[in-house]
């Protein structure tokens, strides 16, 4: 078993060791300064927005803590790694989707909302029906992207740590739940904040040093990089041309759209991501906003280049086919990366720690991510769906803030469950997924609202409703959910490439991503619905832009803390 | 049109604003009000537009022209790689130049009117 003999090579229990003891570290620190930090909160500005005082860059490195994911981290050097050029097509577009933000929406957002994306969707519009529809599309991103991750953070304890059986990988999901949940109720915005901040660092700093490494290893040229890349894939020329991993030649036309639709999903799809929403509030004003997305621009675009280096690192010095002996998908190829260069410069100590020492990186990266999720979603929960009930009239915030926390244990528990359930399955979709139902339900409601004036509350709840139903329905009769068959190589059996095994086909939906048809769907919906209320408030709107634009009457930063 | 949650105290910032909008309507109909929207939607309306047509043109390229975008520049490099590189550098310019459109051209107006308002309200 090829498979065996590669994981018996990379992982050491001397690794291992040191994985654990760096990731306890980092769990350690984290959960005292969230301790520290939750001390501080005292009403209900701090649970949701942090006090609303960190400064631009703090929140700038947060938000790339955010926003930079396992899937992006280990996800995109994979996609690199195997197929080179068109793993780079997924961090453009996850990195030029931030202009969105910069220039449509966070300092709109931030001078005319409070807490949550449905401040700002049910600011003129009839409160209740608009925050139980923002709330529901928040929670169903906020699954989707937690699942994604957590799903991941099993699997990738059994590639680092050796642990293959259900136990272990359910284990993990456990702790990564556990963890999560106390971040989110114990520090609120304040404590997840600083969080990610950490987590940011550590995964900026661990990746500079590998990119430095493998630029010394190529004498800084990065056309020699791409050569012994290509060399070693066996693909030649055209590991570095696009059309390795979509739209094969194979796939005709439909494989074409199925490119576009991915790459108009993860353009529109961040600026309608709740967890990255929330970030505009815990700054004291929109400027702060504007630069802290700026922060986050330069921070994740120099990311998003330095995973061009792992991922064409990886593949010229790891090779594909010992990455995918490790996991077909590459995800671990940027920790073979960090073996293989250790091994490489320092002798097999260093490549061990090196290895340990980003396998830790990996661990902290899931772990203040999903808290993000978290916190996002509990705070919808709380501030949209539960205050706005009308047998909750005398609601006190402090009494909000209290049900936002026992929903960050709710839906902790629930997503612990759902990904404990779904490690079998193949759930790579699932980030895809999360980026095309906020582009389809949130984007088109977000832009409705900030700058169409006829705009009313039937519009809001056809672009949500009908986006979601859109972007979910479509996937689930698309080849992702049933009928994908991955022919095996060398003998092997055929396996299904779908969320279903094999033998069950009920797709129609030709495209793997839905982003495409579900946007339009979602924009048009909301057209559609606008025109068919006579609801119409120019007062509010006259309101709603001014306050946008102007920061009349917006939010305050809690004083002096 | 009162519903439940207009009542409840926790948008209570909202009712009270609701007496001040025919404030909000006059500030709305001003020179200087007009003079900013048309310099933010001047500026962002545009640049938006531009960036996602040069973002959509890489990902269309690099769906339908596979030999352009594989024809080598120099070294191993071609041309989808340096498109993708220049993706980078132009998602940077443009946040480098919307903030320094928005400190000189935006805030100061936006400032203005928001202390003029306040005065009022």
């Amino acid at each position: 078993m090829p498979t065996f003999l590669a994981a018996a090579s990379t992982v050491t229990s001397g690794q291992k060791t040191l994985t654990i003891a760096l990731f306890l570290v980092f769990v350690a620190v984290t959960l005292y300064i969230t301790v520290y930090a939750g001390r501080k909160n005292r009403d209900a500005t701090d649970f949701y927005a942090g006090g609303r005082n960190f400064s631009a860059m703090q929140n700038g490195i947060a938000i790339g803590g955010d926003y930079m994911s396992a899937a992006s981290f280990l996800g995109i050097a994979g996609i690199i790694a195997l197929n080179g050029y068109d793993g780079y097509l997924y961090s453009i577009g996850f990195l030029v989707a931030w202009l969105v933000a910069l220039l449509l929406t966070a300092e709109l957002m931030r001078n005319s909302g409070r807490f949550t994306m449905a401040d700002v969707l049910a600011f003129r519009m009839r409160q209740r029906p608009v925050r139980v529809a923002s709330g529901v599309s928040t929670i169903v991103v906020s699954i989707f992207y937690l699942l994604a991750q957590m799903v991941g953070a099993g699997a990738l304890v059994a590639l680092l740590l050796g642990a293959n059986s259900l136990t272990a990988k359910n284990l993990t999901i456990l702790i990564v739940g556990i963890i999560m949940i106390f971040y989110v109720i114990v520090g609120g915005m304040r404590g997840t904040t600083w969080v990610q901040i950490v987590k940011a660092v550590m995964l900026i700093s661990g990746a500079a040093l590998l990119t430095i490494f493998i630029a010394f290893k190529f004498g800084f040229s990065v056309s020699h990089l791409l050569g012994a890349a290509a060399d070693k894939s066996g693909k030649g020329d055209a590991f570095l041309n696009p059309g390795q991993a979509f739209a094969k030649s194979s796939a005709g036309l439909t494989g074409k759209l199925d490119l576009i639709s991915l790459g108009v999903a993860l353009v529109l799809g961040t600026a309608g991501l709740p967890h990255i929403l929330i970030r505009f509030y815990t700054v004291p004003t929109a400027r702060d906003a504007r630069r802290s997305v700026i922060w986050g621009i330069g921070i994740i675009g120099a990311f998003y280049l330095m995973t061009l280096a792992l991922g064409f690192g990886a593949a010229a010095l790891v090779g594909s086919a010992d990455i995918k002996a490790q996991n077909a998908a590459g995800n671990t190829a940027a920790p073979q990366l960090a073996k293989k260069l250790g091994d490489d410069i320092f002798g097999t100590t260093g490549g061990t720690i090196l290895l340990a020492v980003i396998a830790a990186v990996a661990f902290a990266t899931i772990l203040a991510v999903v808290a993000g999720l978290t916190l996002a979603s509990s705070s919808s929960f709380a501030h949209d769906i539960y205050a706005s009930s009308p047998r909750r009239k005398d609601s006190s915030e402090g009494q909000e803030v209290k049900v936002a926390r026992v929903s960050a244990v709710v839906i902790g528990i629930v997503a612990i469950l759902l990904a404990m359930k779904a490690q079998t399955l193949n759930v790579a979709f699932l980030v895809a997924l999360a980026f095309a139902v906020a582009a389809s339900a949130n984007l088109p409601v977000i832009l409705y609202s900030l700058f169409w004036k006829r705009f009313n509350t039937t519009g809001a709840l056809f672009a949500i409703y009908g986006g979601l139903i859109a972007a979910v329905g479509l996937v689930f009769f698309s080849p992702v959910v049933s009928g994908k068959v991955t022919k095996g190589v060398n003998g092997a059996p055929d396996t299904s490439g779908s969320l279903f095994g094999l033998g069950t086909d009920f797709h129609w939906f030709p495209l793997d991503n839905p982003g495409l048809v579900s946007i339009p769907i979602g924009f048009l919906c909301g057209w559609i619905g606008t025109l068919l209320s006579k609801e119409r408030d120019p007062a509010k709107y006259a309101e709603l832009e001014v306050r946008s634009l102007t920061g009349v009457g917006m939010e305050r930063a809690t004083a002096g803390r | 049109m009162s519903t439940p949650v207009d009542d409840n105290p926790q948008y209570e910032v909202h009712a009270q604003s609701r007496h001040a909008a025919g404030v909000y309507e006059q500030i709305e109909d001003s020179d200087e009000f007009r003079e900013l929207r048309h310099r933010f939607r001047s500026f962002v309306f545009p640049m938006t537009a531009a960036f996602l047509i040069w973002y959509l043109l890489y990902v269309i390229l690099s769906a339908w022209a596979r030999g352009f975008m594989a024809h080598k520049l120099a070294g191993n490099i071609n041309v989808g790689f340096v498109f993708g590189l220049l993706q980078f550098v132009s998602t940077f310019l443009i946040a480098w130049l919307y903030s320094r459109y928005a400190n000189s051209r935006l805030d100061p107006l936006s400032a203005e009117i928001r202390h003029r308002v306040e005065g009022s309200l």
